[in-house]
């Protein structure tokens, strides 16, 4: 089943890129799904191709999560890549220029 | 400038609250909602499926006139309900897309209306639709149709049908909404029929519900308005939800639209 949608704003202020990102996911823990939980297990964020925030989720996290943080330095056009996996081995991500 | 879809929704976001509650609790509620709304991946999966192939004839919606020509998307949703000669009648969003999916997919319209309304774990194909198709007018005056002899019959009932008491407590719209400075719950309550209060709130649909974490349309507001007054299910895109619609959405008339937003 392929991921549903995915955005991400990343925008340059005062010292610091304001990044914010929209993730389509189901979000199932063990008891809403009878058993069969669906859940992002880990979230990544590279810049320029660095891996700068390497996150371990939970079930805890509802359905459809907003990952909104910043990164200290930064320029305009620094390329920020966030992706997720599931514990289905399912996968996502998407990529953005700092504006 | 002519800024994305995107952005300008989130931008746009942030001056939700109607010019009357800028230092209320409703105007501060919805500045910390908007930053996280989800509206954004409502209106992507809509632009999917306004391309996605479907139906007998195999066909997108891509060709679908919104009254601004075949496939025309900016400002379609900003120049609705309006008048169409090709069905001789008035037609809000949902009621035009329905015909769409219906000529120009060839669906019956007992299955493209088999689950017009979604839930917080699946939208319905109206709801995604919605979000995309009002996304390509945020931004622009809302100038639906009113001067057509059948436009303005529309708006005549749906005056009428605002004031209209029935069902087993009386209610009519106006029981709720004919009053200013009344809330229900922690919503306030516009008064519809007069501009001052219809503006701001008709350039906020469709909308992100975070109460029910589901997307909803007019089509669906006007359905669970009657439901609430325990009157019948009004028909979907049905003479009288589409009075109502263009009764708001005239009341409306030249404010800038700004959605889709984000609700309680």
């Amino acid at each position: 089943m392929a991921a549903g949608p995915m955005k991400m704003r990343a925008t340059l202020d005062a010292g610091f890129i304001d990044v914010r990102v929209l993730m389509t996911h189901p979000m199932l823990t063990q008891q809403q799904s009878k058993g069969q939980p669906h859940f992002i297990q880990n979230v990544t964020v590279k810049v320029n191709g660095t891996t700068v925030v390497e996150g371990q989720t939970s079930q805890a996290i509802s359905r459809n999560p907003v990952f909104s943080f910043r990164l200290k330095g930064g320029a305009k056009g620094d390329r920020i890549e966030v992706s997720w996996l599931d514990n289905t081995g399912e996968t996502n991500k998407t990529e953005a220029a700092v504006a | 400038m002519r800024v994305p879809a995107a952005f300008a929704a989130l931008a746009f976001s942030f001056a939700l609250a109607p010019a009357s509650a800028q230092q209320s609790p409703y105007a501060d509620y919805q500045r910390m909602a908007a930053e996280s709304a989800p509206v954004e991946l409502y209106e992507a999966a809509g632009e999917e499926l306004w391309q996605k192939k479907q139906g007998p004839k195999n066909a997108s919606l891509e060709q679908c006139d919104l009254g601004q020509g075949p496939g025309v998307l900016k400002g379609a949703y900003a120049g609705l309900p309006r008048y169409f000669a090709d069905v001789d009648r008035v037609m809000d969003l949902e009621t035009r897309l329905l015909h769409c999916m219906m000529t120009l997919q060839g669906r019956s319209r007992e299955e493209a209306t088999k689950r017009v309304f979604g839930d917080a774990d699946t939208p319905s194909e109206m709801e995604v639709l919605s979000a995309y198709v009002a996304s390509r007018s945020n931004g622009m005056p809302m100038r639906p149709g009113k001067d057509h002899p059948k436009e303005k019959a529309a708006y005549e009932l749906g005056r009428k049908l605002f004031y209209h008491r029935a069902g087993p407590w009386d209610f009519s719209c106006a029981s709720c909404h004919g009053e200013e400075g009344k809330r229900i719950r922690m919503s306030e309550l516009p008064v519809l029929s007069m501009p001052k209060y219809a503006g701001p709130l008709m350039t906020t649909w469709p909308a992100y519900r975070v109460s029910t974490s589901s997307f909803v349309t007019l089509q669906w507001r006007m359905n669970d308005c009657y439901r609430q007054m325990r009157m019948p299910e009004p028909v979907f895109g049905s003479e009288v939800p589409v009075a109502l619609i263009t009764f708001m959405t005239v009341n409306a008339e030249g404010v800038t639209y700004r959605g889709p937003a984000i609700k309680r």
